[in-house]
Order: C-alpha cells, then sequence, then structure tokens
C-alpha cells in the first residue's frame, strides 16, 4: 500500500494556497482597512494555533497506519493495550490549552471587533444608511441628504457608520475587503462600522441569499480623497430632479428588479430610512408608539434568544 | 453457532426472554411525552417572544378573561382526578368501573375543549384571529396545540372505553390505560403552565 | 376541486427536468416490468413491505439513501459545471429559476434523505445484534418510521415533475419561504416532506433510546456495549431533544402559509430572526446526529482490523456524552453576523471550540487504537484513515469559524460551504461507506468486493479535495454561496478544477454502483459461511451471515467489551452443538405501516396543492388504519422450538462443511 503516502501530501498543499496568496488581490488577505487587517490576523492566528494540533495528528496517522501495517512484523504488537494515562493527560490536555489561548482570544476579539463599535466619535464618523431591497442596495447618506442605487462612495480613513435594513427579505451587507458583514432585515436597524486605509474600488454585495436576483445584488464601493468625495456629492445632486421619499417613489424602487444599474437621487426624505423600519414594524401604514424616535439596536436582546 | 458458545455452559433454563413488555412500552410513552414537551416549549419560547408584537391590535389584557379561563382550568383539573380514580379502579381489576371513571373524565374533557372551542371562535368573530398579530398567532397556536393534545386524548379515552368494555382488563389494555394517564396528566401539567404564562402574567 | 393543481404544474418545457422524468419513468418501469415477469410482489410484500425486522428495514434505509445519493449528486454536479461556466456575464444553462431548486434541494436531499437514512439504516441493522436483542423495543413503530420516511422521499422526488421545489436554500430561512416572496408550491413540497420524514425520525429516536436501555441481554452493563452501540444512544437521545423543535418550527411556519398568521413574516409582529435561531437550535444537534455514528463506526472498524481492543474505550464514552450535550449550546455560531452583542458572540463562540476538544480525544483515541496493532488495509481502513485526515482538516477551519471575529468575513462564503462539506463528506460519508462494507456481509452472507471498494475510495479522496480546496481559496476572494453567477472572471480556473473533483468523485459514485454488480456476482467467491469474515470483537458477528430473523437461538450472556472477542480467545471457533432450544416470540409483519405511509405521501401532496377534501380524506383514512391496527390483536407468535433447531442446525452444517 505504498502509494497511499504520496496522493495525501498532495491533499493538504492545496489548504496552504490561502498564504501564499496573502497579497496577490485577494479580499480577506489583502484587506484594505483597519477591521478587514485585524480580521486577517485572526484567521491566520487561529489557523497557526490549531496547526499545533492537526499537523501531528496527520503526521501520526500516516506514520501509525504506515508502522503498524499488517505485514510489518518488526514493529511491537500489544493486542491488549488499550489505556495509557500519560497519552490521555496529553490528548486532553494539549487540546485544552490551545483552547484556552483561543477563547481569550475570541473574547478579546468579539468584543474589539464587534460590528457594533464605533471607531471614532460620532462627529467625525459620516453615516450611511443602505437598504437591500430586491435585488439591489439602496445607500441613503442622511447628512447629505442624497441617495443611490449600487454605487456607495466614502472617504480614505474615515470611519463609516453603515446603518443597514431591508425592503424585503433577509440579506447581508458586505464589502469583502474592508472587514464584517452585517444581516439587513426589515423592521431591524442593524449596524456595521467600517473604515478602508487604501483609495480604490471595492465590490461589495449581499451574502445572504435572498432569491431571484441574488446573484446580480453587488454595488461598488468608492474610497476617495475627501475633495474626490465632496465632488462625487455634489454629481450626484446635480445629477437630476430625482426625489425619493416615502412612500411613492420608494415603492417605485422596491418592485423587484434585477442587475440594476447604478442610479442617483438627487434629493432624498431625511426619514426615508426610519419610515422604511417603521413600514414593517407596525404594518403597513407606520402608526405607532415610537414615531420620532430612533429605535435602539435592539437585537442583542432578542438575537439572544 | 457462536450463539450457543456464548451461552456458556451455565444452565440457562427458561429464556428471561420475557422482557416486561408493559414496562417498556410505559417507559417509551414517557420518553415520547419527553419529545412533546420540547414541541411545547418551542411554542412557549415562541410565545414568549412573540407576545409583545400587538401590532396594533389587542393586546392579552384586552382578551383574556380570567373567570372563564378558572371554569376551563377546573375542569381539566377535576379530570385528572377522575382518570386517576380510572387507574386506582384498574389497579383494583374493576373493569365497570374503570369504564364508568373514564366516561366523566372524557365529559370533563370535553366540556374543557368546548369552553375553548368558543373562547377562540368569539375572538374570530370579533376580528381578533390568528392572522391579526404574531401575538395572537403564538396565542392561538400555543394553546390551541395544548387542546388538540386534549381531543386526541378524548378520541383515545373513547377507544379506551370500548376496549375495556369488550375485551376487559388486559397485558394490552392496561399499559395503554396507564400511556393515556401519563399523557392526560402531561396535558394537565402544560395547561398549568399555559394558563399561568399566557393567562395570569397577560392580564397582570 | 383540485386546488392548485393543473397540468401546467409539469414543467413541459424544462428539458432536463422531462428527460429526468423519461430516465426516471423508463428505469421504474422496467423494474416493475421485472418484478412482474418474475412473479415477486407477494415476496416482495410479505417479506419486505410489511416486515418489522430491524434487518430488513436497514438495508431498505440503506437502500432508499444510495438511490438518492443519485439524485442529490446529480444536483451537485448540476451546480458545479454551472458555476465552472457562468462567470463575468455569463449566464450559463441553469437560470436562477432553476439554480435555486437545485442548491435548495441538494442540501434538503443530501442531509435528510441521504445521510439520515444512512445513520438510520446502520444502526437498525446494527444495534439490536451488538445488544443482543431480537429486535427493537416497538417493531410496528420501527416500519412506520421507515414508510414515513419514504413518503417524504416520494415527495421531494414528486416536485421534480410537479410543480417546483423551494427556492430559498435547505434551510428555508423565513421572511424569503414565506408566502409574500414564496407563493409557489416550493416551499411547500419542503415543509410536508420534511415533516412527514421528520415524525418519523422521531419515532426512530425513541425506538432506539428505549431499545438500548431496556432490551440489552444479561450481561450487557452500559459500560460494556460496542462503542457504536454508545453512539447509538446518543444520537438518539440528540433525535428526541431536537426533533421536536424542527417539527414545531416547520408547524409555526406552516401556519402562516396556510392560516395567514405572523411567526416569521415581515409584517404585523412577525420575527424572522426566531426562525434562524429555532431552526438552528435543531440544526446543529442534527449535525451531531449524522457524526457520531460515524464516529461509532470507525471505532468498530480500526479495532478490528487492528486486531487490538479500541483505545481508552471510557474515554470515548464519556468524550460522546460531552460532545452530545454541547451541541446543544453552540446553536448561535450559525448566524454571529445576525448582530447579536459582543458577549453573546464570544459565549457561542467559545462553547463551540469547546466541543474541539473531546473530538480530538476521539481522534487520538483511534491512532493509539492502530499503534502497537496489527492494520490490515482494508477498504474500510482505508475509509478511516481517510476520515482521520480529512475530517480534522474540517474540523480546524470550524474552528477558525468558531471565532466570531473571522466568522464575520467568512460567513456565508465559499468557506463555510466548503467546511461543512469537508466535515460531512469526510466524516459522514466516509462513515457510512465505511459501516457499509464493513456490515455488508452480515447484511448479505457476502463480502463486497475489495478492489473496486478501494477504487471508489480513491475517487472520493482525490475528487473531494479537488472539488473542496478551490473552495476555501476562492473565500478568500470574497466568493459568497448560492451563486448562480458571478462578475470576477479570475475565479473560474478554479471553479473549473472543482468541477473536475466532483467529476471524479462522480467516478468514485460509479465505482461503488460497479462494486455492487460485480459482488453480487461474485457471491459464492466471497460467501461469509461463518458469520465473522473479519474476526471482529463484537457480538453481532456471533450469528450467521444474514442472521436467522430471530437474531439469536439463545440469547447471549455477556461478561466484558467484546465478549465475542474473549470467547473466541477461550474456546476457540469451534461450533458446539446445544442442548435445548426454546420457543422464540416474535412479533408479526404488518401492513399498516406501508398503509399509512402511502396515504401520508397523499396527505402531504393535497395540502401542498390545496386540495383541501383530499387532505382531510387522507387523514382520516391514516387515522383508521391506525385504529385498526390499535384493534389488532393478532399482532405477534412464537416460532416453535423446532424450527429454531433446524435453522440453526442447517448454519452449524455449513460450518462443518466449511472446516
Amino acid at each position: 500500500m505504498r502509494q497511499k503516502k504520496y496522493p495525501r501530501i498532495f491533499n493538504i498543499l492545496p489548504l496552504l494556497l490561502p498564504l501564499l496568496l496573502s497579497g496577490c488581490g485577494s479580499a480577506l488577505m489583502a484587506p484594505k482597512g483597519e477591521i478587514g487587517s485585524e480580521l486577517k490576523s485572526l484567521i491566520l492566528t487561529a489557523f497557526g494555533l490549531m496547526l499545533i494540533v492537526v499537523i501531528p495528528v496527520i503526521v501520526m496517522t500516516l506514520l501509525f497506519a504506515w508502522r503498524y501495517r499488517h505485514s510489518n512484523l518488526m514493529a511491537k504488537y500489544a493486542p491488549d493495550w488499550s489505556h495509557s494515562n500519560k497519552i490521555e493527560v496529553v490528548v486532553w490536555l494539549v487540546p485544552c490549552v490551545i483552547i484556552f489561548f483561543l477563547a481569550i482570544l475570541t473574547w478579546k476579539t468579539s468584543h474589539s471587533l464587534d460590528p457594533h463599535k464605533p471607531l471614532a466619535d460620532k462627529e467625525d464618523t459620516l453615516e450611511i444608511q443602505a437598504v437591500s431591497l430586491d435585488w439591489k442596495w439602496l445607500f441613503i447618506y442622511p447628512e447629505q441628504g442624497i441617495a443611490t442605487v449600487n454605487e456607495v462612495a466614502f472617504p480614505v480613513d474615515t470611519p463609516v457608520h453603515f446603518r443597514v435594513t431591508s425592503g424585503s427579505v433577509m440579506n447581508s451587507f458586505m464589502i469583502p475587503t474592508l472587514g464584517s458583514q452585517i444581516y439587513a432585515m426589515a423592521g431591524m436597524d442593524n449596524d456595521v462600522h467600517l473604515s478602508a486605509n487604501e483609495k480604490g474600488i471595492y465590490p461589495g454585495r449581499s451574502t445572504n441569499f435572498s432569491g431571484a436576483g441574488f446573484a446580480g445584488m453587488t454595488f461598488d464601493a468608492h474610497v476617495t480623497s475627501e475633495q474626490d468625495f465632496q465632488a462625487w456629492v455634489d454629481k450626484v445632486r446635480n445629477a437630476n430632479d430625482d426625489t425619493l421619499s416615502f412612500p411613492d417613489s420608494y415603492r417605485q424602487l422596491a418592485e423587484p428588479s434585477e442587475d440594476v444599474p447604478v442610479q442617483y437621487y438627487s434629493n432624498v426624505s431625511p426619514s426615508l430610512y426610519k419610515d422604511i423600519i417603521d413600514s414593517f414594524r407596525y404594518g403597513d401604514g407606520g402608526q405607532g408608539a415610537h414615531a420620532g424616535e430612533h429605535d435602539e439596536v435592539a437585537m442583542s436582546a432578542e438575537a439572544a434568544e | 453457532m457462536a450463539t450457543d458458545t456464548l451461552t456458556n455452559h451455565s444452565a440457562h433454563a427458561p429464556e428471561h426472554e420475557h422482557h416486561d413488555t408493559g414496562a417498556i412500552k410505559v417507559f417509551g410513552f414517557w420518553v415520547y411525552l419527553m419529545s412533546d414537551l420540547i414541541i411545547f416549549g418551542s411554542l412557549f419560547a415562541a410565545y414568549a417572544v412573540l407576545s409583545p408584537n400587538t401590532a396594533g391590535g389587542p393586546t392579552p389584557e384586552e382578551i383574556f378573561e380570567l373567570p372563564f379561563v378558572l371554569v376551563e382550568t377546573f375542569l381539566l383539573l377535576f379530570s385528572s382526578f377522575t382518570y386517576g380514580m380510572a387507574v386506582l379502579a384498574m389497579n383494583d381489576d374493576r373493569a365497570e368501573q374503570v369504564r364508568n371513571w373514564l366516561v366523566i373524565t372524557f365529559l370533563l374533557g370535553a366540556g374543557f375543549v368546548g369552553m375553548e372551542i368558543y373562547e377562540f371562535h368569539n375572538l374570530v368573530v370579533e376580528g381578533f384571529g390568528p392572522d391579526r398579530s404574531a401575538f395572537l398567532s403564538s396565542f392561538f397556536t400555543l394553546v390551541g396545540t395544548h387542546g388538540t393534545h386534549v381531543t386526541f386524548g378524548l378520541i383515545w379515552i373513547l377507544v379506551m372505553i370500548f376496549q375495556v368494555s369488550t375485551k376487559g382488563l388486559t397485558d394490552v389494555t392496561r399499559p395503554r390505560i396507564m400511556c393515556l394517564s401519563l399523557f392526560w396528566h402531561f396535558l394537565d401539567i402544560v395547561w398549568i403552565c399555559v394558563f399561568t404564562i399566557v393567562y395570569l402574567m397577560g392580564v397582570l | 376541486m383540485f386546488g392548485k393543481l393543473s397540468l401546467e404544474a409539469i414543467p413541459y418545457h424544462e428539458p432536463i427536468i422531462m428527460v429526468t422524468a423519461a430516465v426516471i419513468g423508463i428505469v421504474g418501469a422496467a423494474v416493475v416490468g421485472l418484478i412482474t415477469y418474475y412473479r415477486k410482489w407477494g415476496y416482495l410484500w410479505s417479506e419486505w413491505i410489511t416486515s418489522i425486522d430491524h434487518k430488513k428495514l436497514g438495508i431498505m434505509y440503506f437502500l432508499v439513501a444510495l438511490v438518492m445519493l443519485i439524485r442529490g449528486f446529480a444536483d451537485a454536479i448540476m451546480m458545479r459545471s454551472q458555476q465552472a461556466i457562468a462567470a463575468g456575464g455569463a449566464e450559463g444553462y441553469l437560470p436562477p429559476e432553476h439554480y435555486d431548486q437545485i442548491f435548495s434541494a441538494h442540501g434538503v436531499i443530501m442531509i435528510f434523505f441521504v445521510a439520515m437514512p444512512m445513520v438510520i439504516g446502520l444502526m437498525n441493522l446494527v444495534v439490536p445484534l451488538q445488544i443482543g436483542a431480537r429486535d427493537v423495543a416497538f417493531p410496528f413503530m420501527n416500519n412506520l418510521s421507515f414508510w414515513l420516511f419514504a413518503a417524504g422521499v416520494i415527495l421531494v422526488n414528486v416536485s421534480l415533475v410537479v410543480g417546483e421545489f423551494a427556492k430559498t436554500g435547505w434551510l428555508a430561512y423565513a421572511p424569503l419561504s414565506e408566502t409574500a416572496y414564496s407563493p409557489g408550491v416550493g416551499v411547500d413540497y419542503w415543509i410536508w416532506a420534511l415533516q412527514i420524514s421528520g415524525i418519523g425520525t422521531t419515532l426512530t429516536g425513541i425506538n432506539f433510546f428505549v431499545t438500548i436501555l431496556k432490551m440489552r441481554t444479561k450481561g450487557m452493563k452500559l459500560f460494556r456495549m460496542p462503542i457504536f452501540t454508545w453512539t447509538a444512544l446518543c444520537t438518539n437521545v440528540l433525535i428526541i431533544a431536537s426533533f421536536p423543535i424542527l417539527t414545531a418550527t416547520i408547524a409555526l411556519l406552516t401556519l402562516d402559509r396556510y392560516l395567514g398568521m405572523h411567526f416569521f413574516t415581515n409584517d404585523l409582529g412577525g420575527n424572522q430572526m426566531m426562525y434562524v435561531n429555532m431552526i438552528w437550535a435543531w440544526g446543529h444537534p442534527e449535525v451531531y446526529i449524522l457524526i457520531l455514528p460515524a464516529f461509532g463506526v470507525f471505532s468498530e472498524v480500526i479495532a478490528t482490523f487492528s486486531k487490538k481492543r479500541l483505545f481508552g474505550y471510557n474515554t470515548m464514552v464519556w468524550a460522546t456524552v460531552a460532545i452530545t450535550i454541547l451541541s446543544f449550546m453552540v446553536w448561535l455560531h450559525h448566524f454571529f453576523t445576525m448582530g447579536a452583542g459582543a458577549n453573546v458572540n464570544a459565549f457561542f463562540g467559545i462553547a463551540t471550540m469547546i466541543i474541539a476538544i473531546p473530538t480530538g480525544v476521539k481522534i487520538f483515541n483511534w491512532l493509539f487504537t492502530m499503534y502497537r496493532g496489527r492494520v490490515q488495509f482494508t477498504s474500510p481502513v482505508l475509509w478511516t484513515i481517510g476520515f482521520i485526515i480529512t475530517f480534522t482538516l474540517g474540523g480546524m477551519t470550524g474552528v477558525m469559524l468558531a471565532v466570531p471575529g473571522a466568522n464575520f468575513v467568512l460567513h456565508n462564503s465559499l468557506f463555510v460551504i466548503a467546511h461543512f462539506h469537508n466535515v460531512i463528506i469526510g466524516g459522514v460519508v466516509f462513515g457510512m461507506m465505511a459501516g457499509y462494507a464493513y456490515w455488508f456481509p452480515k447484511a448479505f452472507g457476502f463480502k463486497l468486493d475489495e478492489k473496486w471498494g478501494k477504487r471508489s475510495f480513491w475517487c472520493w479522496l482525490i475528487g473531494f479535495y479537488m472539488a473542496f480546496m478551490p473552495l476555501y481559496v476562492l473565500s478568500f476572494y470574497g466568493a459568497m454561496r448560492r451563486m448562480q453567477s458571478y462578475e470576477n472572471t479570475s475565479w473560474q480556473p478554479l471553479m473549473i478544477v472543482a468541477w473536475v473533483g466532483a467529476v471524479i468523485i462522480l467516478l468514485g459514485i460509479l465505482c461503488t454502483v460497479i462494486q455492487l454488480i460485480v459482488s453480487i456476482r461474485d457471491r459464492e467467491k466471497n460467501a461469509d459461511v461463518t458469520g465473522d469474515p473479519w474476526d471482529a470483537r463484537t457480538l453481532e458477528w456471533a450469528v450467521s451471515s444474514p442472521p436467522p430473523y430471530y437474531n439469536f437461538a439463545h440469547l447471549p450472556e455477556v461478561n466484558s467489551i467484546d465478549h465475542f472477542w474473549e470467547m473466541k480467545k477461550q474456546e476457540g471457533f469451534a461450533a458446539q452443538a446445544p442442548t435445548q432450544y426454546h420457543d422464540v416470540h416474535m412479533p408479526k409483519n404488518t401492513a399498516a405501516g406501508p398503509i399509512m405511509g402511502i396515504i401520508s405521501i397523499v396527505f402531504g401532496f393535497a395540502l401542498i396543492w390545496h386540495i383541501w377534501w383530499l387532505a382531510a380524506l387522507s387523514a382520516a383514512g391514516m387515522f383508521v388504519t391506525f385504529l385498526m391496527r390499535i384493534f389488532n390483536d393478532d399482532i405477534d407468535y412464537h416460532v416453535p422450538a423446532a424450527e429454531v433447531e433446524r435453522i440453526e442446525r442447517e448454519h452449524h452444517k455449513r460450518l462443518e462443511m466449511q472446516a
């Protein structure tokens, strides 16, 4: 059974490719933002810690199978030997220790990389509201009073607060090169904080399957200098006279459509995001006890069910 | 072949093959009840999450009538007592008594179900059916699932009344009466949770 | 009159479906024709369809699973081919309308109608024999469980030609699965196929739990049970505790869709997060239901073929119990990105990692079973070695995913797909293939052809790595799951490599098919005369292959782990003529199970198409059938001692002839 050894080694190599490919345009291994960078090192650290166990296991498997093969009469044969305290201690303890370190890492990074955690003070953060529709992304800039479809832009080295909701089914907002994703759900106001440290155009998309047009639910994130960003805002403001407001023009936009080209709205109603959320929370019509209030991220309590 | 080498040389007289099938049936039914408990647990969890979501419709205080629920509760609790009497009669080998107690239990249980259907009907007619809000969906489903279980129990009681009348108390009918007993008391306990968590806590 | 059903429900203009339907029709007609020609309907009915014999039910479960593997794999290869060509604006040959059904059906079929029945089939065949029992605690319920499962299989296959399947993914998340966003019948097929077969599974869980606890033969204390039985016990605990959650969740979705309720809808107070929580509260234990029996298989196989006691028996048991308990505490790791706070995410992440510890211990125990053993590289051992390496890698990627931060960028990507195929193929499939080869002779009286078995293994091993390693890589480039097409053409080469891997796996499946044909052809040559072809350790090898229908003429009395092995060491393999035989009490076959199963198909179909009168009628039919069973007193019989003696003496004669 000699040939058994060779293919197994080939089998492991492809898994090492991610390491070799860092910096070759890989979204996760060549991130363009602070969050993304920390996530990359987290992934590699976890990978490395696990290899401490995985590599010996694979080596031992091949070694033991080979050495104790039936035809090898030179190897010691101990058919009733089935217990060893020393071995038990090692095989329980070593994984425990590794998991202990991983647990500490997990606790720390779950907090430091919490999507809800702001990256800076509110004044220094740009707020963009993202709404997943069938099958495109609506971006609302509340401070600038504009809205776009399938295109988002923000300045480099600027913390961005994405507030995320859905106008239809469950989606997930993600710009892979920049870091964490967060679910978009109707009637709920979710959020994720991201920033980019390099200018460029980065693909973004929904990652949670949402129906027929899901594959085309992509957008581009343009990360530019502060000036170019202002220029972009002006471009959108002056693009046309379209106003996006609730309910009429919004409902029109929300009609199902696929592979939707980039669209600009030079004006947007200031309460549009809130209106969209309320329309689900309180049934169509939007009457409810919380009119005029910002909804807290009531996610934790509910999601902890 | 080796089955025989395995039984060894000991004088293995008559087989202890006759596992006590009645006891095994009852044990199996316990296990089934545990799985049913988890179904109810899931429905309680859904109710807990969704009961605040009244969506502009009625709230618990607005639709629950405690006196009515109290009568329902007594019917059911008392029916558990009468079923217990049936089991005592069974242990005393008194088939006719068993049958009588089962009949009374049936009537009490049917009264419970009837009252519940009445309550549901009134709510639906007012426009407060299970499609009105998430709270109402979870209310109707939790309470209705319990009521459906009771209904199946009623059918089972009828079957047992028939079987006890025609076959008497045998190795087949006795375990069935025991299992039904477990079922009936289990439903009683679930009802206690229901009226506490749904009705009492809804109104208080 | 026929609800929503009309002739338009049949997808005439879909060539792929029509061709498939034609093939199924022709093969089905051929099978029916052959059975009729050889006058085997009576035999099939009395020996198999109405059988309450756990061995026959086990065989039927596994057989159906193998057939469904072909359908599930056809879905897989269609998906791989689509993704190999639909790059940079190309639409491929599967529009989303179909692609979305295919990936949903692939997941549902592989989990519910391939992996589960393989696991349940092996448990059925093996567990009563391993504990020295004649059958399970509730044989009628066992039969019913199988036919409810078969009903689910039929419904899922009918969805191919009448109507459509769900286009929501295998777990049908709300609100996409609600009427507002999935108005067709697809989700309803999903609902009823799973609900009906799920009841069957829950009944199996109860059945085997009671069987293992109450029907062990004399002397078989819990800590003398074979490890496969231990893992079966824990698996059934998981089934009993988790399947009711699935039943409840699907029921709530059903109420939303059928009665307009608002459990998970977007409006009037529904909560989609609750669906996700509930479905995964079932979903996570489910994957342990699949893997624990596989672990049990590997324990049996490696001990037998290393000619050595399993290392660390007690630890194996406690590790299995620990995994069972922990598996209920980790479900949130499937949706870290839903937005729960850091504390919640961290808790579930750490709980998930902790499961790696007992799992790792088990792996070391298998390795140390080989250590100082005499390992024979039979195909079950190859599957085992392949498993240890592959599953370890898959487990590693699982621990990586368990770190919430890492999860934030890996969730919903091809990394997740690669991870779970890594552990399910490397763990469950390899385990089932090992169990299939290992216990085949016990079921049928002859061994499977080793050569084709090994070829199948190599194809699966190489094919798996080729198909899924590229997916790990692609995930780092931002490739997500469930994508019918993608813009970035630089992903295409690796997609093509993955497709080649799938083709190699297909060759592996073909090898298994050929193996079966060749083995049947060569059955005389590979006959298992003694009942113990592998010189194994546990009780199932102490009876003939196949066993007599009553399993043991005399229920054995054990006084150690691997009692059979100890006895062989002491007394040699001599066949002793016993002194006395006794009557054996056995359950009778029943038609109630298959009838209820068939009616449940009509019931499900009627509900799917909103044919209310038919649904009510079939519900009544099932109820009446059940009542008839309740009122039937003629459900068991005694096998006369003379008959038992006759069968046993025949077996002894065969043994003597061979010796």
